[in-house]
């Protein structure tokens, strides 16, 4: 095995060792998106009628409609929360050790990255199978195809979220960071309400709601659930992964980035 | 070859100067203790050996290694053990040392070996299954010091090991870390503003306002054992 894949191994072991020992977080983040789906969506289920849109192809109800979003949405939250541990271990050192190892920093950022979604995944799938038990049946297949959505999905967040942790200097500061980034995200998207809905309160909101990268995250997520691929979803977010990583990637650089200046 | 070989090192946080031209060198087997107070500028030196911060101004070279040129071949002569406790707390002490050796390059068996080596070495192969959050503030620091080690590092960085730490800990650290310099040759740099932490036949760098006051073996540079005097009187002096 080689050096490179040693450290992710070591890595992506280490973080589900953490996903393991760490039930709270395990569970929290599974409230969260059970909310969503057990209390909102039942409220919204009388309100919202939903015609027939692909990759659906008779109607739905409105459950079945968000469950992609809610998927996508434990994407984002664990990709900001990986950030936030990041500027953490910044502040306490622990990053600086993992940036002295003999690794060239994008692979240490990129394993970092991977290790993220991995725990996304992991919870994304409990959710998946909580949904299940409730009633919301996808196609079997779907559970399968969804995997490397998520996967891709949850690198471009992570990669969002890199990004940002770069930017930030103090964790103090994050807190309002992560609700200035995460709510405009999701609610700016079509994890709740698809496009043609939108446009018919503001046709400046649905284009607002088209240009998010979070909405062609839910959407990849939402086809690939339905053993469809969205080529366009998966090319603007494999787009906004490279850059968000290249930016994450200059941040990070220890001759131009954010690390160079002196926290005050 | 010095282990380690810095020249004319310059840094600036935007206008405010925090290191001007310092050169200087460690060689094998020596302990070199840099000494300096608060703002000395000893992090930031620190920041720009581990190539965290990477300098506009000057020369870092680890084992012959360029540090710009060659990063990873410089970084992996080096074992650091920063001010702040960088442990995982919720892995074990091997756990804690695997991880880092795979960081390293190591493969699993070679870790696992290593890491009864180091832990032997610094007294503390008994608690190789305890985890880290049991330890005492005196072993996770012995812990570092072990990680540290882990890939047999030529040149040793320690910035402030024991701060916080007892007398009795500080003393059995410091006493470590003396043994590995003496009997293994690893070059070591021990950043401290704790003068008493220094022997007679060490290295005593002395760095005030981002530069280099003195530099000699601590006994010659004050003779009769009054290291802590000098180090006051040159920086009280400079201050004035």
């Amino acid at each position: 095995m080689t050096p490179y894949l040693r450290a992710l191994t070591a890595i992506l072991t280490r973080e589900a060792l953490r996903f393991v020992t760490q039930r709270e977080r395990f569970l929290a983040a599974l409230v969260r998106p059970l909310v969503w789906l057990l209390v909102f969506a039942a409220g919204f289920r009388a309100a919202l009628g939903l015609s027939i849109t692909p990759p659906y192809q008779t109607y739905i109800t409105y459950e079945v409609y968000i469950v992609p979003g809610l998927v996508a949405m434990i994407l984002l939250f664990n990709a900001m929360q990986s950030a936030l541990s990041l500027v953490y271990d910044r502040e306490m050192g622990s990053m600086r050790l993992l940036l002295t190892a003999p690794l060239p920093r994008w692979w240490i950022l990129f394993c970092k990255l991977l290790a993220g979604v991995l725990v996304s995944v992991l919870q994304a799938y409990a959710f998946l199978a909580i949904a299940y038990a409730f009633g919301i049946r996808l196609p079997p297949m779907g559970y399968l195809w969804v995997l490397p959505a998520m996967i891709v999905a949850g690198l471009m967040l992570g990669a969002m979220g890199l990004f940002l942790a770069s930017t930030i200097r103090q964790l103090e500061n994050f807190a309002g960071v992560m609700n200035f980034v995460i709510f405009p995200v999701f609610f700016l998207s079509t994890a709740l309400y698809p496009l043609w809905r939108m446009a018919e309160s503001s046709t400046l909101l649905r284009d607002i709601c088209a240009a998010n990268p979070f909405t062609h995250a839910v959407e990849l997520i939402r086809f690939a659930l339905y053993e469809r691929m969205n080529l366009e979803a998966l090319g603007w977010v494999g787009l906004t992964f490279a850059l968000f990583m290249a930016l994450a990637l200059w941040g990070f650089d220890p001759a131009r980035g954010m690390l160079t200046r002196k926290a005050r | 070859m010095s282990a380690l070989a810095v020249t004319d090192l310059s840094f600036r946080y935007g206008r405010k100067e925090a290191l001007k031209r310092v050169s200087f060198r460690v060689e094998p087997g020596e302990f070199c203790a840099l000494l300096g107070p608060n703002g000395a500028g000893k992090s930031t030196l620190f920041a720009l050996l581990t190539r965290l911060f990477v300098a506009r101004q000057g020369r870092i070279a680890v084992m012959g290694q360029d540090l710009q040129a060659h990063p990873r071949a410089a970084l992996a002569q080096m074992g650091v053990v920063f001010q702040q406790m960088t442990l995982d707390l919720d892995l074990s002490v091997a756990r804690n040392l695997a991880y880092f050796g795979a960081l390293q390059g190591l493969s699993p068996r070679e870790a696992r070996a290593r890491a009864d080596e180091v832990l032997d070495r610094l007294d503390m192969a008994e608690r190789a299954g305890e985890k880290a959050r049991a330890l005492n503030g005196g072993h996770r620091r012995r812990l570092e010091i072990a990680r540290a080690l882990m890939h047999r590092p030529r040149l040793l960085l320690l910035d402030e090991p024991t701060v916080g730490l007892d007398a009795r800990s500080r003393a059995a650290i410091t006493a470590h870390v003396h043994g590995l310099a003496r009997e293994e040759g690893i070059a070591v740099l021990w950043a401290t503003h704790l003068v008493d932490e220094v022997g007679a036949s060490d290295t005593a760098l002395i760095l005030h306002r981002g530069e280099i006051l003195q530099r000699g073996q601590a006994g010659q540079i004050a003779p009769g054992g009054g290291l802590a005097q000098h180090f006051l009187t040159l920086t009280e002096d400079l201050a004035a």
